[in-house]
Parts: C-alpha cells; structure tokens; sequence
C-alpha cells in the first residue's frame, strides 16, 4: 500500500507572530519556518507502517513556495521514499489545497491519505474532511491511534467525550492529532540521503485545477490590549462605578 | 523556568554567510559541505539541544551522580539522552568514515559543540571526552587498537576518558607517579592513582575507554618520561565485545561546586591491564594532539554559557517589571516598567549579546581553519591555517571561558536577588561555568602559553601573520564610507596588540617573570581585538546584505547595531589592558614572599 502524506510550511510553533501595522496579515518574512507539528506526526505514522511492513511507499507531498522544499527535505531525512512539490506563491486555502491533492491522488492511487488534522497557522482544520468529501473516500480525523489490518483501518479518535473508535474501508483520508506519537529526531546520514531521493517539482498553474471559490481576508488585528484595572475601596463603590459604565 | 533555543540561524549565518563553507568545501573534499546540509544539520542539532539535552540541564544539576560500591549513577534522563545522540550519530560526526564516522566537516562538528554544552554542560562532557579519546586513538593508536576500539568510541557504544591529573600532579604533569610495568607479552600493568577523570564511571555505555597517562620503568624524569595507556574498564574479546573486568575501579565521585551531573572520579588502577599508544615516552605529544581541539571545545562552554546566560537575562528584563524608564514610563496601564528599559540593564545585556555572536563567529574560523589543516592539499594554506589554530587556540578557550562566566554572572545580576536562588536555574551557569576555566589547563597556564609558546615558536611566525592579515583586512574596508564606524574604532585597538606583543618579545630576557606577568591581560586583549575583526567581518557582510535586499531585513540591521556596540564598549578596554601590560613583573613581585 502507498501512503501519501500532506504535509505543510508554517511559522515554528516557537516563534510569536506579529500582525504588520496595515492589518494585512501577519509578518512572517525572515522568520523560522517548519514542518507543521501535526504533520510532522503524520510522516511519522507513516514511516511506522512502512517499517511495520504495512506500506510499501511514502509519498509526501506540498504546495508552497520555493522554501518549502526544506520541508519536504526534512520529511525524507525521516524515511519517506519520494517528494512531490506543487510550487506557487499563492496563499493557498483549505479547498484549494484539498483539489490539488485530488489530482494528486488520482495521478498516485494511494491506498491511504495521511495528513495533519490542522495547520498551527491558520488553524482551518478542514483541508482533510473537504479532501475525503470530493474523493467520495471515508474520513477518520483526529487520529490518536491508527491500526491497518488488510483494507480497513481502525482509528481512535479524539473526541470531547474521550475516544471513539472507527472502522474505514480503505483507501481514506485519516487526519492526526498530537498524540498518536512522537516524531523521531533525524539522524546525520539520514539527512544526507534525503538529499538524494527524488523530489518532483509540479507548478501549480500547470496542473490544471480549479482551486474554487477563494475566502478574501478583510482585516487581520491582534486582540485588544487588556486596560488596567482598578481598586474600589467597597461595594457601595464598586456598584456605583458600574453604574457609572453603564453595565449594571 | 531557565529557557534555551539553539541560536540555529546564528550558526547558519557564521558558516554559510560569514565564512561560506561552501567555497571551500569541494577542495577540501567534503562532499556534504554545501550550505542546505550545514543549514539541516544546525537544525537538527539546535531540535536535540532544546528538546533533549535543556530539559534535565536543571534537574541533573539538583540530582547529581551518586555512587554506590564502585557503580556511578548518572541523573535522570541523561542515558536515554545519551542513546539519542548516538543513534542520530552525532558521537561520530566528523569522524573517519572508516570507522563508521560521518566524515563531517569540523565547521558543524565544533559549532555544534556550543549548542550541546549551553543545553546541558554536564550531560555533553560525557560525550565531549569520548569524542577526545577518539581523536588521540586515531592520531596515535596502532592499527590494532584503532580496530579494537574506534568503531565502539565512534558509535558512541564505549565511552572515552582522559587521565591526566594525579593529586599532586594537575599542571605539572611532569610529577605524575602512575606506573606502567611490561607484561612481557606486549601489555602493560599499569599501578596507581587519577583524580578529577570526567565521565571516569557510569553505566550508560557498555564499556569505558581511559586513556591513561603513566611512567614506565626507568624512563626520564618529567615531561619527557611520561607515556601513555589504553586502559578499558572491560577487557575485549576476541569478539571485540566487553569481556573481563579490568582492575580499574571508581574509588570516589567529588561534591563540586557545579556540572554535579557530570562524575568526577577517582580511579585506582590495581595492576589493571594496559595497551601503549604510540610510542614509548611521547606521551604527552600523543596527549596533545587532542588537547588543542579539547580546548576549543572547553572554550565553546564558555560561548555556550554566554549565550544561554544571555537567553535567560532577555527573558527575564522583559518580564520583571520594576521602576520607570528614565525617559518616562513605557507601559503606562502597568504599575511598572520592564527592567529592559534601564540602560544598566541593557548594558549587562548587550555585553553578553556582543561577545556570545563574536565568539561564535570567531569559533567559526577557527574551526574552518582546522578543516583546512586536515584535509588541504596545498602545504602553504595548510601551515598558515595550523598556525592560526595553535595560536587562537589558547585564546578561545581562556577568553572564552572567561567571559562565559562573566556572562553568567551578569545574568544573575539581572534577576536581582532572584538570580541567587536555585530554583530561577541561573545560578547554575555560574557554577557550571567556572569549571572551563581551570580544566584542560587553568586560563593562566593557556594565557602563558600564549605569550610565552606561541608568541616565540617559528620567530612569531602565527602571530606576525595574524597581525599582517588584521592589517590588510582593515586597510581593505577602510576605504569604505559605510565600514567606518568598524574600521576606525579598531585601528587603535590593533595598535595597542600590536605593541603589547612587540613589549612581550622585547622584554622577555630582561626579567623571567614578565610573560607570565603580562599573560592574563595579553591573552584578554587579543580576544578583545580578535572579536572586534570577527565584527569587522560582519559587519561587512550584514551591510552588504541588506543592499542586495533580503527578506531578514530586521536580522542583519540588529546584528550592526550590535557591532556598533562592540566597538563603541566592549573594545574599550584595550588601552587599560596594554598600559598594564607594559607594567611589567615588577609591582607583581615586588613584595617580598615573606610579606604575604
Ligand atoms: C571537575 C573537574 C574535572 C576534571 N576533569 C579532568 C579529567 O577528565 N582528566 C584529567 O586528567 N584532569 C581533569 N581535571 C583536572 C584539571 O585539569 C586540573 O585541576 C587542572 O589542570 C589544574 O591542576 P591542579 O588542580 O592540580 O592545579 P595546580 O596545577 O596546582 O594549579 C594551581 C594554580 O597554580 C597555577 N599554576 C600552576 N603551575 C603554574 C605555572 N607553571 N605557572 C604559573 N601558574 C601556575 C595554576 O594556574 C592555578 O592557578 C578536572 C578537574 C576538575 C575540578
């Protein structure tokens, strides 16, 4: 079984953004870039079924700038076979991403989809819900567990109430969530080879797909500062100044 | 909570920017030198300083080693630590492939080092000594040895130490009494007592390597009779597997005043089963090929500290709120000001930030240069690049070391009163950092061999060439309008080394004392003057940068404001420093030694 894993160029979870003055967005030009956490998570559950004998291949694959190939790097020095880079300077969106990947996945035939279960960026959660909806193939997000037994899966999720446990037929889209496992540290002559393994270089406007209705951001602000706050000397006080605001 | 992130991008800037590797990378026959693999492997080293190494840094130095009945028990988390860095294998990062090394250039495997150590000094001397033991096997150990042991030490799968210091021999090594008798079938037995061997017991490898100093029978006194021994806590099979027990036990771990999770202990050798490496009664030599890159090693703790010191003292001066901005308050809905915003504080900030980059920086040549004295093809390059390391050697690791420490200190002085207490974690860079300058030879023994060794070997060959080349460096981008603030702060600056050093060789007969006199100031002032072209180089490069256009716009203009500082403070000294000097021994002995 091939698996292909979506992976995604993001800010480090380290770093703390500022929003530009203009309201535009937030500055990310000079700053630490990575692999998005959760799917670092997922490369790795899918390296764990290659060497579990469970896949035969893994294909990762993103769409992004130039730069996000060192991401796509990364994920090969962790074992995946081969990279397919779908390059743009578009600020790709949710059912953008999840069209590509349908084209992809029609080009690859994997027997599974791996992916994040959301970008630490924008926070959507959604690319792989709208991925598994246009391939007509199940979905099991937020992963916490994930066991492959011939052509079904069985995936424990995290839900609110705890874990709830499902059974797809594959081929499907599972999403990861943060503790279905730890991510191993790179090894020195696994960087090396990683530099060898083929890395597929596809323009986006050579693809041919329509990425859809497009959401346009109107303004971006950071959240109001909190004002200082005042001692009253006793209820009589603090009734009256409420009152004062208007909010009593 | 202490805080630490490997200054990846640093790193990158010094080897990829500064230095650019990549130029000389091919020559030098590293095929794994290009600019994208340096920038990988500082991102996968900086991932393992901050995840693995930082987080038992402060709980190893409150657990400590504890030993029981000859068994050494390392802190929590420092074994499963250890087997990460093995399996990614960094233990053999720049060693020979053919003892299944990565065969890596010395420009990642020393820069590294600084992230290691600052994440966690104790754990990484453990790693560190292995590392050295290699090193000394490899340059000097039979073909023999070299099978039996350097695939195990390279792997990380054996530990290494280094045993020197006897109790009444540190310095002078000369004095050491531990015996070597012939075995009469090739092995030695070797009798007597170390003290202080780093890493001399644990258990997180399955055998420890010591490399042993020792007198055999009838050699010549001092320094020219001492030999030395590879002495493993496990006899190898035939297999090449640990076998018997040797008879070289952990008699005692030292309570010490900082790196408590690193066992310091003393080994009694009972008749305990040797191999020679080398030859007989060339030692030391043996000993020293490896010294020079332990030192720089020892001399990145100090950077290290300095910049993890620096880390936490931002950290904390932009948290702690106290008092107003002199020039009116800045967070008006606050009852205080962050103490960022006094200048006393910032000033103990960017003398920490200015020095921790410089020495980086500096770091990074020396250890391009040792690249170009191991691998280059042209004798020339190779003997100018061997001399630049042998003389900034001993700089690196007392200035280095020196500053470290002040800079930990300093970082206590920012927390106040909460810098003093253990649980705030900055306490411990100043314990922790002390240590780096005495071991490896004390910071006054590298300044005297420095102004002494160095200063008068080849007729000043290394360091007449240092100074032509500052010369020819300063004079290139004096020309240049925007290089002045850089180049005219440091035309006085090399003035006074340059005098300081001529004041050295011209004064040397005339009294013993005075080298060792003017050592620790002499050894100051080249570091001082050695950062200051490392911020001429940078300088240089930030400017050009930033006309060319980049995205880091923010990156480079900070780093000019830093050079800035540099010139305008920390290159200050000097002048004090030279007029010191010229002082000579005199007022140091004039009082009589009764009088003390
Ligand atoms: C925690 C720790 C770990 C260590 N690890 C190791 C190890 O792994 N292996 C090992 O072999 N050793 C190790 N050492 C020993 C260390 O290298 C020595 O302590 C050091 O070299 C100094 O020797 P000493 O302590 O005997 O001091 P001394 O030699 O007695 O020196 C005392 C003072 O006199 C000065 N001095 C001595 N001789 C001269 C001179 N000729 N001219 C001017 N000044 C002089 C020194 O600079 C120093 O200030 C370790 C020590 C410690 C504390």
């Amino acid at each position: 079984m091939k698996v292909l894993v979506a992976i995604k160029r993001v800010v480090d979870y380290n770093v703390r953004v500022q929003v530009k003055p203009d309201g535009s967005g937030v500055a990310i030009d000079g700053v630490k870039m990575s692999v998005n956490p959760f799917c670092e998570i997922a490369v790795e559950e899918a390296m764990r079924l290659k060497e579990a004998g469970k896949a035969t291949e893994v294909v990762v694959v993103t769409i992004g700038v130039e730069k996000a190939q060192d991401q796509l790097r990364s994920a090969l020095a962790m074992g995946a076979d081969r990279a397919i880079h779908v390059t743009t300077d578009a600020q790709m969106q949710p059912l953008g991403v999840a069209r590509v990947l349908q084209k992809l996945v029609d080009e690859e035939q994997p027997g599974l989809v791996l992916m994040g279960k959301q970008a630490i960026d924008d926070d959507c959660s959604q690319t792989g819900q709208m991925l598994a909806a246009i391939l007509g193939w199940p979905q099991a997000t937020f992963a916490g567990k994930l066991e492959i037994d011939g052509d079904k899966a069985t995936v424990a999720r995290e839900v609110d109430a705890g874990l709830e446990t499902l059974n797809v037929d594959l081929p499907a889209v599972v999403t990861t969530d943060l503790r279905l496992n730890e991510p191993r540290y790179i090894k020195i002559p696994d960087i090396m080879k990683a530099k060898k393994k083929p890395l597929d270089k596809r323009p986006l406007d050579e693809l041919g797909v329509d990425l859809g209705p497009q959401l346009t951001t109107t303004k971006v602000a950071p959240p109001a500062q909190r004002q200082p706050g005042k001692k009253v000397a006793d209820v009589a006080e603090l009734v009256s100044e409420l009152k004062e605001r208007g909010l009593v | 909570m202490p805080v630490y992130r490997a200054p990846v991008r640093d790193h990158v800037f010094v080897i990829n920017e500064l230095i650019q590797f990549e130029k000389y990378a091919e020559a030098l026959g590293y095929e794994d030198g290009d600019a994208d693999t340096i920038a990988a492997v500082f991102e996968e080293a900086g991932r393992l300083a901050d995840e693995v190494f930082f987080p038992i840094n402060q709980s190893g130095d409150e657990e400590g080693c504890k030993l029981d009945n000859h068994v050494v028990t390392v802190p929590t988390g420092f074994a499963e630590a250890y087997k990460t860095y093995c399996e990614g294998g960094w233990a053999g990062l720049t060693a020979d492939p053919n003892y299944g090394g990565q065969g890596m250039p010395q420009v990642l495997g020393v820069m590294v080092e600084e992230m290691f150590t600052a994440a966690n000094h104790s754990l990484f001397l453990y790693m560190h000594l292995t590392h050295s033991a290699a090193h000394a096997m490899h340059g000097w150990a039979s073909q023999e040895l070299k099978d039996t042991y350097l695939e195990k030490l390279v792997s990380g799968e054996w530990t290494g130490t280094m045993n020197l210091t006897e109790p009444h021999a540190g310095t002078d090594l000369g004095m050491i009494r531990t015996k070597a008798e012939p075995n009469g079938d090739g092995t030695y037995s070797i009798e007597g007592t170390k003290i202080f061997i780093t890493a001399g017991e644990h258990e997180m490898a399955e055998n420890i390597v010591h490399l042993v100093l020792a007198k055999l029978p009838g050699a010549p006194e001092g320094t020219k009779g001492i030999s030395l021994f590879v002495v493993p806590k496990f006899l190898p099979t035939e297999a090449g597997e640990p076998g018997e027990r040797n008879q070289v036990f952990c008699q005692s771990i030292e309570h010490k005043m900082g790196i408590k999770g690193s066992a310091t202990c003393v080994l009694n050798y009972d008749g305990a089963k040797g191999w020679l490496i080398g030859s007989e009664n060339n030692g030391l030599r043996a000993m020293f090929t490896m010294m020079n890159s332990a030192r720089l090693a020892v001399g990145l703790e100090g950077s290290g500290k300095a910049e993890i010191a620096y880390q936490n003292g931002v950290a904390y001066a932009t948290d702690r709120i106290q008092g107003r901005a002199a020039t009116g308050p800045v967070n008006s809905n606050k009852p205080a000001d962050p103490i960022i915003v006094h200048a006393d504080v910032r000033r103990m900030l960017m003398t920490q930030r200015a020095f921790s980059e410089g020495a980086r920086a500096l770091a990074g040549e020396i250890a391009l240069n040792l690249d170009i004295t191991f691998k280059s093809q042209d004798a020339e390059a190779k003997q100018v690049a061997d001399d630049f390391v042998q003389l900034m050697t001993p700089v690196a690791k007392a200035f280095f070391t020196d500053e470290g420490f002040n800079a930990a200190n300093a970082t206590v002085q920012i927390f106040g009163g909460h810098g003093y207490i253990g649980e705030h974690g900055v306490e411990q860079y100043v314990r922790d950092c002390r240590i780096s300058q005495l071991y490896e030879g004390t910071n006054g023994i590298q300044s005297m061999d420095l102004a002494g060794r160095k200063l008068s070997i080849n007729g000043g060959r290394a360091v007449k060439t240092y100074l032509a080349t500052a010369d020819a460096l300063l004079a290139l981008h004096g020309e240049d309008a925007e290089m002045a603030d850089f180049v005219k702060p440091m035309l006085p600056a090399l003035e006074s080394l340059k005098q300081a050093t001529q004041w050295i060789m011209d004064n040397r007969a005339a009294n013993p004392q005075n080298t060792g006199a003017a050592a620790v100031d002499y050894c100051r002032l080249f570091g001082i003057v050695a950062l200051g072209l490392q911020w001429v180089k940078m300088a240089r490069v930030c400017i050009d940068t930033l006309a060319a256009g980049t995205d880091e716009a923010d990156f480079y203009q900070n780093k000019l404001v830093v050079a800035r500082y540099y010139m305008a403070r920390s290159l200050a000294e000097h002048s004090g420093l030279l007029e010191r000097i010229e002082t000579g021994a005199d007022p140091i002995m004039a009082l009589a030694a009764e009088a003390f």
